[in-house]
């Protein structure tokens, strides 16, 4: 697994209090890991916070799963 | 590390608006907390009360309410728990403000009459509806602050409707002000600079906004929560005893500025 993925699941599990197996690629934040919609926006920023990245607006509303997230940072940085 | 001492030692009052860590309000908690004051909170919903609950906790508060602004009975009710526990307030701490992302990007001229009306119920009423109540429990005076930002007293873009309710709740605080004024009550507002919270979050362009502010401040960086903690302790606490009706600005400097910094660069929006 890069280097990428396991800090960007490091910051789910510490943000949604979830655990570590349950972070799987293809789960997504709202459906599988019982995030609201304000912790979605908070991840959004603890990302950028982690990678020092911007992540645009219309660009975080298509970050569903924790593979979307890593895709987009992969991306970015 | 947050400076500690005994400002607002004997001192007992209400901080609104608080919905997690980055949250100006709870930077305002974390510096009355250190200076020894003691605090009961408030939070809008359940998605906030979880966020709200361990961080009043961790400052030892024991009075976490619920408070939706848009009903009178929900803010009598805050007030007549506080007057159950502690008889008597102190101080009052407004950072609550609310419109319909969608309006807060684009033109102003956009703004739809039902948004409007909610931006400045919630906006704006919310701190008079407050401090009306706060009035009666304040019997041996007290101090009550609000946020503002610039955008109530110049265009700032996308800041929209949101600006226009600041501007009508800094009008808000003079009236307040000279109303209270002989019971001892102080009401000021802070004008703080850009800082990345939930809130701003639904600002369009904000990145832009908080990178300008930077570039063109004279300090050429931006405020923190604890900074502007710090300002809003100081209107909280005796040391401001003489200051009412005032606008505190806790931005670098920003609203000095009359045109950029020469030797900041030029930068877009994306």
């Amino acid at each position: 697994m890069s280097d990428i993925a396991e800090r960007v699941k490091k910051i789910v599990i510490e943000h949604l209090g979830v655990e570590e197996d349950k972070v799987t690629e293809n789960a997504s934040f709202i459906e599988d890991l019982g995030a609201d919609s304000l912790d979605t926006v908070e991840l959004v920023m603890a990302f950028e916070e982690e990678f020092g990245c911007e992540i645009p607006d219309d660009a975080a509303e298509k970050i569903q799963t924790v593979k979307d997230a890593i895709d987009f940072i992969s991306k970015a940085s | 590390m947050q400076p500690t001492g005994t400002l607002m030692a004997g001192k007992r009052g209400l901080i609104t608006g608080v919905a997690n860590d980055r949250s100006i309000a709870w930077g305002i908690a974390k510096t009355v907390a250190a200076q020894g004051g003691e605090i009961a909170f408030t939070y809008q919903g359940e998605a906030l009360k979880k966020r709200v609950l361990p961080l009043a906790e961790s400052l030892g508060s024991d009075i976490i309410l619920p408070c939706d602004v848009t009903e009178p009975e929900s803010v009598d009710a805050v007030f007549d728990t506080l007057k159950e526990r502690w008889g008597k307030i102190d101080f009052l701490v407004h950072a609550i403000a609310y419109s319909d992302k969608t309006q807060l990007k684009g033109r102003y001229i956009d703004t739809t009459a039902d948004n409007f009306a909610r931006t400045m119920l919630i906006s704006c009423y919310s701190f008079t509806a407050m401090a009306r109540r706060a009035e009666a429990l304040m019997n041996d005076g007290g101090s009550m602050i609000t946020l503002s930002y610039i955008g109530a007293e110049k265009m700032i873009p996308h800041y929209n409707v949101m600006g226009v309710a600041k501007a009508a709740l800094e009008a808000s605080v003079k009236y307040l002000a000279v109303d209270l004024g002989r019971s001892n009550i102080r009401v000021n507002a802070l004008s703080a600079g850009p800082i990345k919270t939930l809130a701003a979050s639904g600002v369009g362009d904000f990145r832009y906004i908080l990178k300008w502010a930077e570039l063109n401040s004279p300090l050429r960086r931006n405020v923190t929560i604890e900074e502007v903690g710090g300002s809003a302790t100081f209107l909280l606490s005796d040391l401001a005893s003489g200051v009412t009706g005032e606008l505190l600005h806790v931005d670098s400097g920003y609203h000095v500025m009359g045109m950029k910094a020469v030797d900041a660069p030029d930068i877009m929006a994306p």
